[in-house]
């Protein structure tokens, strides 16, 4: 394999350059990005850059050295428009072509938009350049802030927005927040968490529209209410940026499909990241995105899988002061417990808690809010079983 | 010199967290070693106190980049700066951190 091109310069992107050089690729190494920026780290957008507490040098993955020790020909601000796998050639938006022998697809996901969120005012939160944009605007002084949806982005953004003193509504469908992600049982506790930051939660009503004639002024919720608001933050999840890829031959549903070793069926394509949906399941994780690389790149080099990820899902949350992580397989039906710590109604105690969620006698997943070295320690355990349990699961 | 606790009160294998400015994070490795790194990981937001300590290394608990408690030095991805080590010393059963301000901040 003479040249490697990598779609995508976030995070799992640039993973995967530093496993292909680790791993001893030494030919040409391509790094296409949509985004005119070096590879940057996206948790902070909506908790301490948001915020002002860290400043944009600190969100940058890599620097100088390392940049020239991979020694990558990076084509940054330009969107791959196509992929031809026949002629195995990257094709460029601006008409460019990059011959490769060799393809990492790491494009990630893009946000989610709503119908009329082209008003001055109405954002989503994925990019620097996004954060950027939300931050001028929160910086204009006390505005009436309305997020559209209670996962976490909505829950962080909404958290960020209120420690600068704004007037902050959540808007979000379903009955309780973070439902599939947390369970029935424990999703109550963000939504204490909202109440306990003075942020208004409203639940059980999604959004019919937005007003406004060139500046957004309102939303107007299925239930016939409407929220005045300066700014409106759309966070509606994210979908996987795939959408170049159709007309390939790679087989697309909800991400690109494949293996457990991020193989598609393509031996000379791999995927990571946000985009990848790998064994049947797509995780948008920080975790997963740094975790996948080394697989993906140990398949991509040997023409055939040779090594499966085996990834426990984990990811985490900082919203209202309180630190949220779960790690494992959740299931509806699944016995919830509370093993540590405290939490009522009105959110988690002082000194937080753990929850572990159990199938047929043993955890499969544990939530810790404010209670790290109990987490942590479940968390091990439970990456310990997994090893120990390792199935190969059904593609 | 900063009083942090006796040393029975520091099990083996345990670690304590100091409210200096920046915080430091006191370790007493399995085989009883006293380390004293800055507890904030050069990463991201993250107590290295609550961390998970092995030998003489502490892996951060929010995403596992792992430090050297001997040398402060990361050994491992996401984190790519040092912490700032500093020295312990136990006087009359008492742990005590000795406060580097030469090497600079870890930031």
């Amino acid at each position: 394999m003479r040249t490697v091109t990598i779609v995508g310069a976030s995070l799992s992107g640039l993973y995967a350059a530093r496993e292909l050089r680790a791993q001893g690729f030494d030919g040409r190494l391509v790094i296409v990005g949509e985004e005119p920026h070096r590879p940057y780290d996206r948790p902070p957008l909506s908790k301490d850059f948001l915020t002002g507490r860290t400043g944009e040098d600190r969100l940058a993955l890599t620097d100088a050295e390392e940049t020239a020790g991979l020694d990558a020909e990076w084509l940054l601000g330009v969107r791959a428009r196509g992929l031809d796998t026949r002629g195995r050639t990257v094709l460029l938006d601006d008409g460019r072509t990059v011959s490769t022998d060799g393809v990492v697809i790491a494009t990630g996901a893009t946000a989610r938009r709503l119908p009329g969120d082209h008003l001055t005012g109405v954002h989503t939160l994925r990019t620097l350049d996004d954060a950027r944009a939300l931050r001028a605007d929160l910086a204009r002084g006390p505005r009436r802030v309305v997020v559209i949806g209670g996962g976490f982005i909505g829950a962080e953004t909404a958290s960020s927005c209120a420690r600068l003193g704004h007037a902050v509504t959540v808007v979000e469908a379903a009955p309780l927040p973070l439902v599939p992600q947390l369970g029935p049982e424990t999703a109550a506790v963000c939504a204490a968490l909202h109440r306990r930051g003075g942020v208004e939660l409203i639940t059980g009503t999604g959004v019919g529209g937005l007003h406004g004639a060139a500046a957004v002024t309102g939303v107007a919720l299925s239930d016939g209410r409407t929220l005045p608001a300066d700014t409106v933050i759309v966070g509606i999840g994210a979908a996987p940026a795939t959408s170049w890829l159709l007309g390939s031959t790679l087989a697309l549903h909800d991400g690109v499909l494949c293996d457990d070793g991020c193989a598609t069926a393509l031996p000379q394509v791999v995927a990571v990241g946000d985009v990848a949906r790998v064994g049947g399941t797509r995780a948008e994780h920080w975790t997963s995105a740094t975790e996948q690389p080394r697989v993906a790149v140990t398949n991509l080099l040997a023409g055939r899988t040779l090594a499966t990820v085996r990834t426990l899902p984990y990811f985490w949350s900082d919203q209202y002061g309180s630190r949220i992580q779960f790690a494992g397989h959740r299931r509806d039906g699944d016995t919830v417990r509370l093993t540590e710590g405290e939490c009522t109604d009105d959110g988690p105690g002082e000194a937080g808690f753990l929850a572990r969620y159990e199938r047929d006698g043993r955890t499969v997943a544990v939530l810790g809010v404010d209670r790290p070295r109990a987490f942590l320690r479940a968390r091990r355990e439970l990456q310990r079983d997994e090893r120990e349990r390792a199935v190969p699961a059904a593609l | 010199m900063i009083p942090v606790c006796r040393l029975e009160d520091l099990p083996e294998g345990e670690s304590v967290r100091i409210d200096t400015s920046p915080p430091v994070a006191v370790f007493r490795t399995e085989d009883g070693g006293l380390y004293a790194i800055d507890d904030t990981c050069t990463h991201q937001d993250a107590s290295l106190s609550e961390g998970w300590l092995e030998g003489c290394l502490v892996e951060c608990p929010l995403h596992a980049a792992s430090f050297d408690l001997r040398t402060g030095e990361p050994t491992c991805l996401p984190a790519r700066r040092p912490v700032r080590t500093h020295r312990v010393t136990v006087d009359d059963g008492v742990v005590h951190v000795h406060l580097d301000a030469e090497k600079g901040t870890a930031a």
